[in-house]
């Protein structure tokens, strides 16, 4: 067994292994946790594959602020777990019924299906790939190559994902936001419409004879 | 030799295991949104091992937006959550059915 395969396997079972532990622990600040392995350990398959920049930027999105923004919520909120847990084994015969069916037809799928080979690959996507652009030595590196093809060709997609991003950040705000009576605010329009004549009182005081 | 079956496998274990954990934990909501980032994740793996047997880097691109969705869509569930947490006192979804009445 290379090294490569041994990799692919320890990070393949541990992320199978923190997942389930993500649906099956009684804790939910452990789930966040396991997540995070779960995460960690694709990132490790994603480097396996040679995709280093997706492997990188799932540790720095995932791991450093959709985790830790779960981690922040799971903490605020004030439930009793335990409580909620209440039903897990009344709906674990359904649950594993449904997943295994999701795995069998997967698998079934993916079967059935059969690598094209390189005429069948060039004659299908004419202007999209001649020939290999991950293959060969002047080949670009994955950030290189993602990089040349995020910027032109799928720029529009880039654009919107950028949207996306903006319509959630506003959307989180807009939800969360809320108004507290009793706190004293600045008001702009009001200072800005205050006149000299409503806050200052000129008094000619009389010489020598003081106030 | 770990080839894309492999992978494939992997990302349709981690889905399945999304789906059973939306399944088995309905009264917890945190546990059903980690499980939809559970599924996300194995479309990752399954686009980005395509994209690199398949030779071609526009399923990375697209692995890139499932990202990008996958924590937009953590923010806005996770605030809806907060505000929903402040309006009843708890986050059990299977009592959440003030529209239907």
């Amino acid at each position: 067994m290379t090294l490569a395969a041994f990799a692919f396997w320890v990070f393949a079972l541990s992320a199978v292994a923190s997942g389930l532990m993500v649906i099956a622990s009684r804790n939910p600040v452990h789930s966040v946790l396991f997540l995070i392995l779960a995460f960690i350990s694709a990132a490790g398959l994603f480097v396996l594959m040679g995709a280093e920049y997706l492997a990188m930027l799932l540790v720095v999105v995932y791991v450093g602020a959709v985790a830790v923004l779960f981690l922040f919520v799971v903490m605020m909120l004030d439930v009793d777990f335990v409580e909620m847990k209440q039903g897990f084994l009344q709906y674990l015969p359904v649950g594993v019924a449904i997943a295994g069916l999701i795995v069998v037809e997967l698998v079934l799928a993916f079967a059935a299906w059969t690598m094209p080979t390189d005429e069948e690959f060039a004659a299908a996507n004419p202007v999209a790939t001649q020939g290999s652009p991950l293959a060969g030595a002047d080949a670009p590196t994955n950030i290189e190559g993602l990089g040349l093809i995020l910027y032109t060709d799928y720029v529009h997609y880039f654009q919107i994902a950028g949207i996306i991003l903006l319509v959630a950040m506003i959307g989180a705000i807009v939800l969360t936001f809320r108004t507290r009576d009793g706190i004293r605010k600045q008001d702009p329009a009001a200072q800005v419409a205050r006149k000299r004549e409503a806050s200052v009182e000129l008094k000619k005081v009389p010489s020598g004879q003081g106030i | 030799m770990i080839g894309l079956g492999h992978y494939l496998s992997v990302a349709a274990v981690l889905f399945a295991i999304g789906m059973a954990g939306i399944f088995v934990n309905r009264k917890n909501v945190i546990i059903i949104l980690m499980s939809i980032e559970l599924m996300l994740l194995a479309v990752n793996i399954n686009l980005v091992a395509f994209s690199q047997f398949l030779g071609d880097l526009t399923g990375q691109v697209f692995a890139f937006m499932v990202l990008t969705v996958a924590a937009a869509e953590a923010a806005v569930g996770l605030a809806i959550l907060v505000a929903f947490f402040r309006n009843r006192g708890d986050i059990a979804v299977d009592d959440a059915n003030l529209m239907k009445n």
